[in-house]
C-alpha cells in the first residue's frame, strides 16, 4: 500500500498496450469499448442462485472428521498446564493438538493483505503458548468422528490457568502501570529505545511542513477528540476449511479465503512444510472484507489431519468468529485543524491510538497516512501508536485504518465550515487534493478524482433537495490508496475457440465477471465465450490475495497481458497459415487479418479457426502473464446523507444516501455500484450501531448477530450511486480499485448530518440511541 | 448413545428418509447427511436467515428446527427452486439485477422472497424490506436485492 499512490504516475509495463500491430487492447478509459462498461450476468451467477456454489463448509470428503477448538474463558491468563489425556482416550477422538504440536517461530514480518504478520505472533495466535491473551484464544483442538464427540472431548481437556490482570482500553493500555500483554515488548520507533516494556508496540510519525508555523497562520483552530469502537467485518459465511494430509507428507486444503497463496505460505511455515507439498484450493468465499486474509483454523485442521490420518473439517460458530477473529481496531484519535477565514486549511495535526488486539500490527500507519490525504495542506503532522490489548488481534477490514482517522478529520472539517459559515462542500473543493499535489503522506498524486466527486455531489439533486424540519444533511469525502502486486493469469484456448480463464484471486464480489470482460475486450471475442475460474495454488504461479481493492485492477492487468500474449501467438499462427511474416498480421475484432495490401489478400481467420488448426501450426495456444502490477490509482469518494432523529428513542434513521466515487473505469458497473452500496451500508452500521461490549473481566457480551446488530434490509433506504470516471493511466482500460473507499466517508457523513439535524457534534462511535438520548437530555 | 430417529419426510417434492440424532437440526441433516449444502449456516441462532427453508408452507430458519420435526412435513430448499433447466423468476431477477456479491446469503434471500411473493404478490418496497429483515447480507447494502424482488413480483404478476 505504501508507495502505491505515487506510482499512479509511473508508467508500468502494461501501459505499453497490446502486441505490436494489434488493434484491440490497451485503449484508454475514454475510448469506446465493446465489453468494458457493460452489465452481463456474472459467469458464476447460476451456481450462486441455485445453491450449487460450494463455499468453505460445503466440502465433504470420505472418512472426514470434525475438528473443534477449545478456547480460553479468560481475557488474560498464564497457561500452567494442559492435560488432554482423557480427551484423547475418548472413543471416536482421533487427534488432539495443543501448543506442543507447533514449533515456535522467530520474529519475522511478512505482508498479508494490507497488514503485516509476524510468524512468532501467528503461531501464538492460532494456538496460545505461554499465555491466553484474549477471551476466545485457542488453547487446544480435537478431531473426532462427529461433532458431539468432538465437543465432549473439548470438555474433557483440563487447562490450568493463572488469570492475570487484563486491559482492553487503548488509553488504559498506554498508562505506565498497565498490565503488560507481552512482558518483552519494547516500543519501536522511539529514539533512544525505551528500556522498559510497555503495551505500545510502535510509535510512528508523518510530518511535512511545520505545523507550528501553520497554526500560527490560522485564523481559527479546532481541536477535538474522537473514539471509535472495534467493528467486525461481519461476513455471513463463517471461517471454514477441510484439510487432507496424506501419508507422504503432501496435503490439500480447501478453505474460504481471500488469498489461497497467502494461506499456503502461512500454513507451510507453521507446519514446517515445503510450499509445493501443500495445495490450497479456494472455495467460494462468503464475504471477507479483509477478515479472511489471515489464518485461524487452517493450520489447526492441517495439524489434526496430519496427526489423525483423516481429512478434517473445521468451521467456526458465529460466537467463535466474534470472540476470536479480527475486528477493525477501536481507536482514540485527537485531531487539530487550522484554517484561514477564507476557508483555506493551513495546518493539520493528529494523534492516533489504535488497538492492535493481542498482537502488534494494527493498521495505524495507514490511518496516519490517510487522515489528511484528501486535502492539499502545507503543514501536516500525524503521530500514531500501535497498542496491544487483551482483545482478538485486529485484522484488515476494508480500507484498514482509514475509516477511523478520516471520520475524525472529516468531522472537524465540517465543524470548521460551520464556524466560518462556508458550505462544507465548497470548503472541501477549496482544499481538495488534485493531480500534482504532494499528499500529506509523501508522494505526489497522479490523476485523481476527488474534485470530480465533489462537483458531482454539488450538482446532484440530492444536494439541493429540501429537508423537513428536524432533518439533517451531511457530507464527507474519503480516500484509500488501493494496491497492485504479484499476480498471475492464464488463458487456455480450447479447440473450438472458447477460452478458459484462470485467475488466482478469489472472487468475492463478481470479479470473475470483470476479468472476463477485460479478456473479451482485449481478445475482441464475445465474453460468453470465456469461462473463468479461480485456480488453486498448484495451477498458477504465486498470486497475492484479493484485498486492497486490487483484483479487478491487478488480475485485470494480468488477464489483459495474457490476452496480448495469446494475440501474439494467434498472429504468428495466422502468419504461418498464410505463409507471411507475423508482423504483417493484425488482430482486429477477434480475428487475424493481413496488415495491409502489401501483406497479401487473405480471408480473415477467426479465433475458432486458428484454435481448430493449432495442432498443425505448433500445438496448444496458451496466453500467460505473471506480473507485479504497479500504479494502482488511489480511490476517492464523496457521500451525501440525510437523517432524521427520533427525539423520543434517540434512533437515527437514514432517509436518503448517495455515494459518489471515482472508479477510473467501471468494468462492470453493476458490481461497482454494489461495492459503493455495500460499503455505505457497512458504514451506516459502524456509525450508528455496531460495537463490542465487554464486561469488567474482559469477556465479550454480544458475540452474535442479535446483539451485534449489523444493518438489516428495513434499516436502510435505496443507496443512490454516481460513478465518476477519471481513468487510471497505469491500467490499459483506466481501472482503479473501488472496493474499500466506500467505507471511509459514511461515519463522518452521518455524524455531520446528525449535527445538522440536532446541533450536537457526536465524536464517539457508534452514535447509538442511548448516546443520542443522553445528549438530547443534556441540551434539554 | 441414544438410537437415531428414523424420519420420513418430503424434500423438494421427493419422498426422503433419513436417520438423525435428536439434537440435530434440520439444517445439520440437510447439509451433513443429505448433502443439500445450498442452505447455509451463518449463525445457528436464527439471526441471519442464510438457512431459510419452507416447511409446510411456512418460512423458517432450518437451524432452529429439529430434524425430527420434519416427520410427515414437506420441506422446500434452494435446491428445489428451479425446475429442470428453468430458473425461478426470482433467481433470474437476482442475476439480472446483480443482487448478489459473495452469494452466501443468496439462497436464504431467494427462499424468503419466494415465501413473501406467495403471500403477497404485489408488495411495496417497505413490505419487501421488513419481510427480508430476517436475512442478513453484508455485501450489497440490500439495494439490488430489493429491486430484484420487486421486479420479479411485477414479472410474476404478468
Amino acid at each position: 500500500m505504501k508507495g502505491e499512490a505515487d506510482s499512479a504516475v509511473d508508467r508500468s509495463k502494461a501501459k505499453d498496450g497490446p502486441a505490436g500491430g494489434s488493434e484491440t487492447g490497451g485503449e484508454k478509459g475514454d475510448t469506446p469499448t465493446r465489453w468494458i462498461g457493460t452489465r452481463p450476468v456474472r459467469p458464476d451467477g447460476v451456481d450462486k442462485v441455485t445453491g450449487r456454489a460450494r463455499f468453505g463448509a460445503d466440502v465433504h470428503l470420505p472418512n472426514m472428521l470434525v475438528g473443534k477448538v477449545l478456547r480460553s474463558p479468560h481475557a488474560h491468563a498464564r497457561i500452567r498446564s494442559i492435560d488432554a489425556s482423557a480427551a484423547s482416550a475418548l472413543p471416536g477422538v482421533k487427534a488432539v493438538i495443543t501448543r506442543d504440536d507447533f514449533e515456535d517461530r522467530p520474529s519475522e514480518f511478512v505482508p498479508a493483505g494490507e497488514m503485516l504478520v509476524n510468524y512468532r505472533d501467528m503461531v501464538r495466535n492460532v494456538m496460545a503458548r505461554e499465555k491466553a491473551l484474549y477471551e476466545g484464544h485457542a488453547v487446544a483442538a480435537v478431531a473426532a468422528v462427529n461433532e458431539r464427540i468432538a465437543r465432549q472431548a473439548l470438555s474433557m481437556i483440563r487447562v490450568a490457568y493463572e488469570p492475570l490482570a487484563h486491559v482492553i482500553d487503548v488509553d488504559e493500555a498506554m498508562a505506565p502501570d498497565a498490565p503488560l500483554v507481552h512482558e518483552d515488548l519494547i516500543t519501536a520507533g522511539v529514539e533512544p529505545p525505551p528500556t522498559a516494556p510497555s503495551n505500545i508496540a510502535k510509535r510512528i510519525e508523518f510530518v511535512h511542513g511545520d505545523v507550528s508555523k501553520g497554526f500560527a497562520a490560522a485564523d481559527i483552530v479546532v481541536e477535538r477528540s474522537f473514539r471509535t469502537c472495534p467493528v467486525h467485518q461481519g461476513y455471513i459465511e463463517p471461517h471454514a476449511c477441510v484439510a487432507s494430509f496424506s501419508e507422504d507428507g503432501q496435503a490439500d486444503l480447501w478453505c474460504s479465503t481471500q488469498g489461497h497463496f497467502v494461506v499456503r505460505g502461512h500454513c507451510a511455515k507453521l507446519l514446517g512444510m515445503e510450499v509445493s507439498k501443500l495445495r490450497v484450493i479456494a472455495s467460494e468465499i462468503g464475504g471477507g472484507f479483509g477478515g479472511k486474509t489471515v489464518v485461524y483454523l487452517e493450520p489447526l485442521a492441517l495439524m489434526l489431519s496430519r496427526k489423525s490420518g483423516h481429512p478434517v473439517k473445521m468451521a467456526m460458530t458465529r460466537e467463535e468468529i466474534f470472540r476470536a477473529t479480527g475486528p477493525a481496531p477501536g481507536t482514540h484519535i485527537r485531531v487539530k485543524v487550522g484554517m484561514r477565514n477564507d476557508g483555506r486549511i493551513v495546518a493539520g495535526e493528529a494523534e492516533l491510538k489504535y488497538q492492535a488486539g493481542a498482537f502488534q500490527g494494527s493498521p495505524v500507519q495507514a490511518g496516519c497516512m490517510c487522515a489528511f490525504a484528501p486535502y492539499d495542506i502545507e503543514h501536516v503532522k500525524v503521530i500514531g501508536h500501535d497498542v496491544v490489548v487483551n482483545r482478538p488481534k485486529a485484522a484488515a477490514y476494508r480500507a484498514p485504518g482509514a475509516p477511523q482517522s478520516e471520520f475524525a478529520v472529516e468531522s472537524v472539517i465540517d465543524e470548521m465550515a460551520r464556524k466560518i459559515g462556508m458550505d462544507p462542500l465548497q470548503l472541501r473543493l477549496a482544499n481538495a487534493a488534485k493531480e500534482g499535489v504532494k499528499a500529506a503522506y509523501g508522494p505526489t498524486f497522479g490523476p485523481i478524482g476527488l474534485v470530480e466527486t465533489l462537483e458531482a455531489a454539488r450538482d446532484h439533486p440530492h444536494y439541493r433537495a429540501p429537508l423537513a424540519p428536524g432533518q439533517g444533511r451531511g457530507i464527507a469525502s474519503g480516500f484509500w490508496f488501493n494496491i497492485g502486486g504479484q499476480t498471475c493469469a492464464t488463458l487456455n484456448l480450447g479447440e473450438d475457440g472458447t477460452v478458459a480463464l484462470v485467475a488466482g484471486t478469489p472472487d468475492i464480489g463478481g470479479s470473475r465477471a470483470s476479468l472476463c470482460l477485460q479478456a473479451a475486450e482485449t481478445l475482441g471475442v464475445d465474453a460468453t465465450r470465456i469461462r473463468p475460474r479461480i485456480g488453486d495454488t498448484a495451477t498458477l504461479g504465486y498470486t497475492f490475495l484479493t484485498g486492497g481493492s486490487r483484483t479487478t485492477f491487478a488480475s485485470g492487468m494480468a488477464v489483459i497481458e495474457a490476452a496480448n500474449d495469446m494475440i501474439r501467438q494467434l498472429r504468428k499462427r495466422a502468419a504461418m497459415i498464410w505463409d507471411i511474416d507475423a508482423d504483417a498480421v493484425r488482430w482486429v475484432d477477434g480475428e487475424a487479418r493481413p496488415a495491409g495490401a502489401n501483406a497479401g489478400e487473405f480471408t480473415p481467420l477467426s479465433l475458432a479457426e486458428i484454435a481448430g488448426s493449432a495442432g498443425k501450426t505448433g500445438g496448444p495456444i496458451v496466453g500467460r502473464a505473471q506480473i507485479n502490477a504497479q500504479g494502482a490509482g488511489p480511490g476517492f469518494g464523496t457521500h451525501l446523507v440525510d437523517v432524521d432523529v427520533d427525539r423520543e428513542t434517540g434512533r437515527v434513521s437514514i432517509l436518503r444516501y448517495t455515494v459518489i466515487q471515482d472508479a477510473g473505469r467501471a468494468v462492470h458497473p453493476d458490481y461497482v455500484e454494489g461495492q459503493l452500496q455495500g460499503g455505505a451500508v457497512q458504514g451506516i452500521g459502524w456509525a450508528l450501531n455496531e460495537e463490542y461490549i465487554y464486561d469488567d473481566r474482559g469477556r465479550l457480551q454480544n458475540p452474535g448477530f442479535l446483539d451485534y446488530r449489523i444493518p438489516v434490509c428495513s434499516d436502510v433506504p435505496m443507496i443512490d450511486t454516481v460513478i465518476v470516471e477519471v481513468p487510471n493511466p497505469s491500467h490499459p482500460y483506466g481501472v482503479r480499485g473501488v472496493g474499500e473507499t466506500p467505507i471511509v466517508p459514511p461515519m463522518a457523513a452521518i455524524a455531520n448530518a446528525i449535527n445538522d439535524a440536532l446541533g450536537i457534534r457526536f465524536t464517539d462511535l457508534p452514535i447509538s440511541p442511548p448516546k443520542v438520548l443522553k445528549s438530547l437530555r443534556e441540551i434539554g | 448413545m441414544m438410537a437415531k430417529s428414523h424420519i420420513t419426510t418430503v424434500i423438494n417434492g421427493d419422498p426422503t428418509e433419513f436417520l438423525c440424532e435428536t439434537e440435530q437440526t434440520l439444517l445439520d441433516v440437510l447439509r451433513d447427511e443429505l448433502h443439500l449444502t445450498g442452505s447455509k449456516e451463518g449463525c445457528a441462532s436464527g439471526d441471519c436467515g442464510a438457512c431459510s427453508v419452507i416447511v409446510d408452507g411456512r418460512l423458517v430458519c432450518a437451524c432452529l428446527v429439529l430434524a425430527v420435526e420434519a416427520q410427515d412435513k414437506t420441506v422446500e430448499t434452494i435446491e428445489g427452486m428451479a425446475s429442470g433447466e428453468r430458473l425461478h423468476p426470482l433467481q433470474t431477477k437476482f442475476l439480472e439485477h446483480a443482487a448478489l456479491q459473495c452469494g452466501v446469503c443468496t439462497p436464504g434471500f431467494l427462499i424468503a422472497a419466494k415465501s413473501l411473493l406467495e403471500r403477497n404478490p404485489d408488495p411495496t418496497e417497505s413490505e419487501v424490506r421488513y419481510w427480508l429483515a430476517g436475512n442478513l447480507c453484508r455485501c450489497t447494502g440490500y439495494d439490488k436485492i430489493v429491486r430484484a424482488v420487486l421486479d420479479a413480483a411485477a414479472d410474476m404478476r404478468g
